[in-house]
């Protein structure tokens, strides 16, 4: 029987605007400065890419840019925590994450200290700058250190709540953030929290759980699903770790089958994170939309998004198969 | 002003102490790292006695001095100075590497027992050393960061990452004290992979750097001195040491880098240490 659906998140009514969670996260780092005398903002030579210029502009006192050292900059991050500082650390998801994996994990996450790495550009919607800079690995990179709390914003309203999340929570905190302007999803009354997932629509045919851009393809899949009378129910996975496990199961028992979507490898991503919950809690057929143990190439953001398989139409297809499989 | 006798012979019978320790406890652990600690005992005792002044008073002083043990397999004799502070009980120290116990093979920070930073993966020492600085200079505290490294450490390029970064941001309250003894695991450093002058990179990067005998407390006490006259830069006091010195048969061997002594042996390295007692 299944069980009580809660309520559905508010969703953005309208034309969606686009605004890149970036920019986003730019605006709520220096609100957050404006208030807090506390935060501290690190930068690798991107500030202007990764938007924490604007936090470095108003409080040049308590923004350090370490130049292209990431490594450094991170073990930096680690020292100011020690002294009573909540750091933010920025640089692309591929540098602030792979070069400076080593010391996120031994200088931040095995002390359990105030750092929050806040890292854009990630996943394919980096887009022409191609493999080198599409960083697909991270939320693996991060989800598996102790102590590190994961969060993929779906989009521009949640990344600025994410970053007030971030400040409040004790300890790491890794936030991946993208370039590209994407669509404005959730409402303005939305309110994120750590662990929990939303419910963007109901459904009992399939779940589609997604995160970071691919919200807004799961939610046109949706649509066309609908078309065709086929009622998929949308989760956004913002908070991969920790995982709202029980939204997850109540998904499975719901609608028997989980296609998971992320702009990311889906070994050790959200594919993976659900699949394990799934496991645990419910055990029923789950696909994983993402990339497949490979590297991108150059290409407009939309291309890419379309070429590997991760736009609204190809996560409708996908879930139609799935639903075939279901019990 | 140059450490007068009494001060100097203070150190000099706590550096003693510590090798006493560091044997007893490798022994204990049965594994870890004798060589290191016993190298860098006469330093290490000038920072924390005379420098550092740590105690059980000061400890959750927010504004006290810190810290950072960038060769963190060295950590035996770290315990035993903070033993010798009274910080850490000194009935723990012969738990040192066993589970359980706060004093981990590598430091693991600790609020309680003074342990400030988490180390023991080379090179992220010197990093996390100017974070601390420079959180102390925008808190508006005199807090002065110590960080102890090594020339094996300083084949990481970590370390000259937070060299120019310390050094462009003027952390005049930083102070590494690279423990200089030719040796690390696979052989003599020089021939494994060279370093050369580290006085002179350092320099180099923008820091002031002077070479000092690391068994000569009154010189190691004029270049911490030295130090906190710097307004603009941070210091490196590089110490010529001899791994293993004060037991014979492990002074200058690469062998006793991570070996325990035996019962046997043990007893010997008490015995030539107990002829030394100053």
């Amino acid at each position: 029987m299944p069980l009580a659906a809660p309520s559905t998140a508010p969703l953005h009514v309208g034309e969606p605007s686009k605004i890149a969670t970036r920019q986003a996260y730019g605006e709520a780092l220096l609100e957050l400065g404006n208030t807090q005398d506390d935060v501290v903002v690190l930068d690798a030579d991107l500030s202007g890419s990764t938007k924490t210029k604007a936090f470095g502009k108003a409080h040049p006192d308590r923004f350090f840019n370490l130049g292209v050292a990431e490594a450094n900059m991170i073990g930096t991050a680690a020292g100011l925590a020690c002294m009573g500082k909540v750091v933010f650390a920025s640089s692309f998801a591929m540098f602030a994450t792979g070069k400076a994996w080593e010391q996120i994990r031994q200088s931040v996450c095995v002390p359990d200290l105030n750092v929050k790495v806040c890292a854009t550009h990630a996943g394919l919607t980096v887009g022409e700058d191609g493999k080198s800079h599409q960083m697909l690995e991270d939320i693996t990179l991060m989800r598996v250190l102790p102590n590190m709390k994961v969060i993929v914003p779906a989009d521009a309203v949640e990344a600025a709540q994410a970053i007030r999340v971030a400040y409040e929570t004790p300890g790491p905190v890794y936030v991946r953030l993208s370039r590209a302007s994407t669509p404005v999803v959730m409402g303005e009354d939305y309110k994120f929290e750590l662990g929990k997932g939303a419910i963007l629509r109901q459904g009992t045919d399939v779940c589609i759980a997604a995160c970071g851009v691919e919200v807004a393809e799961a939610l046109i899949a949706a649509d066309l699903l609908a078309a065709e009378g086929i009622q998929a129910q949308v989760l956004n996975l913002a908070s991969i770790d920790p995982l709202d496990e029980a939204l997850v199961a109540q998904a499975a028992e719901t609608c028997g089958a989980i296609l998971t979507a992320e702009e990311h490898q889906t070994r050790g991503g959200l594919g993976d994170a659900v699949g394990q919950a799934v496991l645990r809690h419910k055990p029923v057929p789950v696909d994983m939309a993402g990339m497949d143990g490979q590297f991108g190439q150059s290409g407009t953001a939309e291309q890419l998004i379309a070429h590997y398989g991760l736009d609204g139409a190809s996560l409708a297809k996908r879930a139609k198969a799935l639903i075939s499989r279901k019990a | 002003m140059v450490l007068n006798r009494e001060r100097a012979d203070a150190i000099r019978a706590t550096a003693h102490q510590v090798r006493e320790d560091v044997v007893r406890m490798v022994h204990a652990a049965k594994c870890g790292h004798p060589g290191g600690p016993l190298g860098m005992a006469d330093f290490m005792a000038t920072l924390f006695i005379e420098h550092m002044q740590l105690t059980p008073e000061n400890l959750h002083t927010p504004e006290r001095d810190r810290f950072v043990l960038g060769n963190g397999h060295t950590c035996a004799g770290y315990y035993a100075l903070l033993a010798a502070q009274g910080i850490i009980p000194r009935e723990e120290l012969m738990n040192f590497r066993k589970m359980g116990s706060p004093l981990q093979g590598h430091p693991h920070r600790n609020a309680t027992l003074g342990i400030d930073f988490s180390t023991g993966s080379l090179g992220n020492s010197l990093s996390g050393a100017s974070g601390m600085a420079l959180g102390a200079r925008l808190n508006g505290w005199d807090t002065r960061v110590y960080s102890a490294s090594s020339d094996g450490e300083s084949q990481e390029g970590q370390i000259w990452e937070a060299a120019t970064s310390a050094a462009h941001y003027g952390l005049s309250n930083l102070t590494v004290i690279v423990d200089f003894n030719n040796i690390q695991i696979d052989g003599e450093m020089r021939q494994v992979m060279n370093v050369r002058d580290l006085r002179e990179k350092y320099e180099a990067f923008g820091w002031h750097a002077v070479d000092v005998d690391g068994h000569d407390v009154v010189a190691v006490d004029a270049a911490l001195c030295a130090a906190k006259d710097e307004t603009e830069r941070p210091s490196a006091i590089i110490a010529h040491t001899h791994l293993g010195k004060g037991v014979s048969f492990m002074e200058d061997q690469p062998g006793w880098h991570g070996v325990a002594p035996n019962d046997e042996e043990l007893e010997q390295a008490l015995a030539e240490l107990e002829a030394l007692q100053p």
